[in-house]
């Protein structure tokens, strides 16, 4: 066990590495997200259809083959990218997919009665979206926008088949050089896990801010702990 | 179009309008409307018992009157309105009755473009809502059209929906500021008038969520108020409400109806409402008016039957 914890320079850049991919996947797979599941909500037929490819074809396939695309066969037409970047985007882009998903069934699921007062205050669609839809939308995104960036956290463990040295490579490394498997598989399972609770604890404070402008919460700050107990409740009723 | 500019209706602008509302529909001006002049003078009467009725921005001047001809509305194969003619006068307070699924929620919807209209013509002062002119043809209104109709309308609905992502202050003002182009100051100083005058101005800060049902409606009216449109629609309002929040919500509606000069369409099932807030009573039944006139005679003396047994069921219910 002393021999892996040896290296911890190894795992922190390793750590580093996936924490990395996961924010700027998850920065590129939320923009793909908002911008593919708003179109999924308009009013025009093609904008739609939009939506659809987009989210098919890249929920529809594994990331890994994404990334050989990006990492191998798109350099032999001319289109270059970084290792890191090709990474990113293989990510962005599945992941993405699931987002749109959860920001269109969201968006749809703000209660019609909303829509109509936006309406009859002659709000513009723009206004409509922006002011009440989307802020109230939100609400029901957060939970599963926090299942998404965890699988997504996970799911960087791919890039260690394309040569990135992130955590997964990083505990196979150390474990072919000091031989003491338990141990380096061990330090692996609980750096993801601590790096996926940390991600939860993000999302469950963004919970809180939301429920707190829907006027579901008192108007104290909560404490860490409460945040990392969770929130009762969901949806936009309140 | 240009942008909408109120000037005219500062902090203290008791009951003056926008004066965009005169700009923007000067091409095809629907009502006629002599100037911002008359309005003034006209909005000293604007003060209640209510108190602190200088910052209360009633609306009054020239509301437009309403014409529905040979409105026909269907739901699939429900034909819900039947070639459906009548005529609301500028100012006039009309009160729609008639069982249920007769269609006066529908008429209200049509009204705020929040269903589709089949066929026939809205008319809303001189402008077809939903129908503009292009090359000296009628053709189907286009969202700018519709935006520039729903100026002049404002809705109040059976279950409030306020937005519950702002507080109640906010819920007035974001109409004003994002689509009249108020300032904020100007927004927050009409929000806090109206709060005042629903009996709300502890409320400002509140959110929707804290208020009771009877609260909410109270800030919803004075949410569709804050918009000064000069059509005011109410569905069933206070059906929603604990009945001892309703009589509350009535008198306040009853006092607006009175110290402005809306155009009101109202739908109720509670008879005294009906009369104390309408100068005439329509009695829908089949997709058509059954009977029309003054609640007295309406209420009193029904010549038709179906209006007589309507009547019946809503007393014994
Ligand atoms: N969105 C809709 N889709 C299909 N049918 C509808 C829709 N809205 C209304 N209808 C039908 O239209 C008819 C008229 O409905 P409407 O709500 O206007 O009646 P109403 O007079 O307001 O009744 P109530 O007194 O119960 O409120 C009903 O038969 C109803 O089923
Ligand atoms: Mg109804």
């Amino acid at each position: 066990m002393a021999d892996v914890l040896d290296s911890y320079n190894q795992w922190l850049d390793g750590a580093w590495l996936t924490i990395q991919l996961t924010i700027f996947g998850g920065a590129v797979a939320l923009v793909l997200a908002l911008v593919f599941g708003l179109a999924g909500t308009s009013r025009h037929a093609w904008v739609r259809v939009l939506n659809r490819v987009y989210v098919e074809f890249f929920r529809g396939n594994a990331t890994l083959v994404l990334l050989y695309w990006f990492f191998y066969a798109l350099p032999l037409v001319g289109l270059r990218f970084t290792t890191m970047f090709a990474a990113i985007l293989a990510l962005g882009l599945n992941v993405g997919a699931y987002g749109a998903e959860v920001v269109r069934g969201s968006i749809n699921a703000v209660p019609k009665a909303q829509f109509e007062a936006t309406v009859a205050l002659n709000f513009t669609p723009y206004q409509r979206m922006r002011r009440v839809l989307l802020p109230q939308g939100f609400a029901l995104m957060l939970p599963p926008f926090g299942n998404l960036i965890i699988e997504l956290m996970k799911g960087t463990a791919i890039v260690s088949l394309v040569g990135l040295v992130d955590l997964t490579r990083v505990s196979k490394n150390i474990q072919g050089s000091t031989g003491e498997t338990v141990a380096a598989f061990t330090v692996v399972l609980v750096l993801y896990f601590v790096i996926a609770q940390v991600l939860q604890l993000f999302v469950r404070y963004a919970e809180r801010r939301v429920d707190r402008m829907l006027g579901r919460r008192m108007p104290t700050e909560p404490s860490l702990g409460t945040i990392a107990a969770g929130a009762p409740g969901a949806g936009v009723g309140g | 179009m240009p942008p909408t500019e109120s000037d005219e209706v500062g902090p203290g602008g008791v009951g003056g309008r926008p004066s965009s509302e005169s700009t923007d529909t000067e091409p095809e001006s629907p009502t006629p409307k002599d100037s911002g002049d008359d309005a003034v003078p006209k909005g000293e009467g604007v003060s209640t018992e209510k108190g602190d009725a200088a910052a209360a921005p009633l609306p009054r001047g020239e509301a437009p009157g309403i014409r529905f001809e040979k409105v026909i509305k269907r739901f699939g194969h429900n034909v819900v309105l039947r070639e459906l003619d009548f005529t609301v006068g500028p100012g006039e307070r009309v009160t729609l009755i008639g069982p249920s699924g007769s269609g006066k929620t529908t008429i209200l919807r049509l009204l705020m473009t929040l269903e589709k209209l089949d066929e026939g013509l809205i008319w809303i002062g001189d402008e077809t809502l939903w129908h503009m002119e292009r090359g000296g043809k009628r053709v189907p209104a286009n969202q700018k059209h519709l935006h520039e109709m729903r100026k002049q309308v404002g809705m109040v609905f059976q279950q409030f929906n306020l937005f519950p992502n702002m507080n109640v202050l906010r819920n007035l003002t974001e109409g004003p500021v994002r689509v009249l182009g108020l300032s904020r100051d100007e927004a927050v100083e009409r929000a806090k008038g109206l709060l005042d005058l629903v009996g709300l101005g502890d409320k400002i800060d509140s959110h929707p969520s804290q208020l009771s049902g009877g609260q909410q409606q109270r800030v919803a009216i004075a949410r569709a108020l804050a918009m000064q449109p000069r059509v005011l629609l109410l569905d069933e309002v206070t059906s929603a409400l604990d009945p001892e929040l309703v009589v509350g919500v009535q008198d306040l509606l009853r006092d607006i109806a009175r110290q402005s000069d809306l155009t009101l369409l109202c739908v109720t099932h509670e008879m005294t409402f009906a009369k104390d807030i309408s100068d005439r009573v329509l009695m829908f039944d089949g997709g058509q008016i059954v009977e029309e006139g003054p609640p007295d005679q309406i209420f009193g003396e029904p010549s038709e039957q179906r209006t007589r047994d309507f009547l019946q069921a809503v007393l014994a219910s």
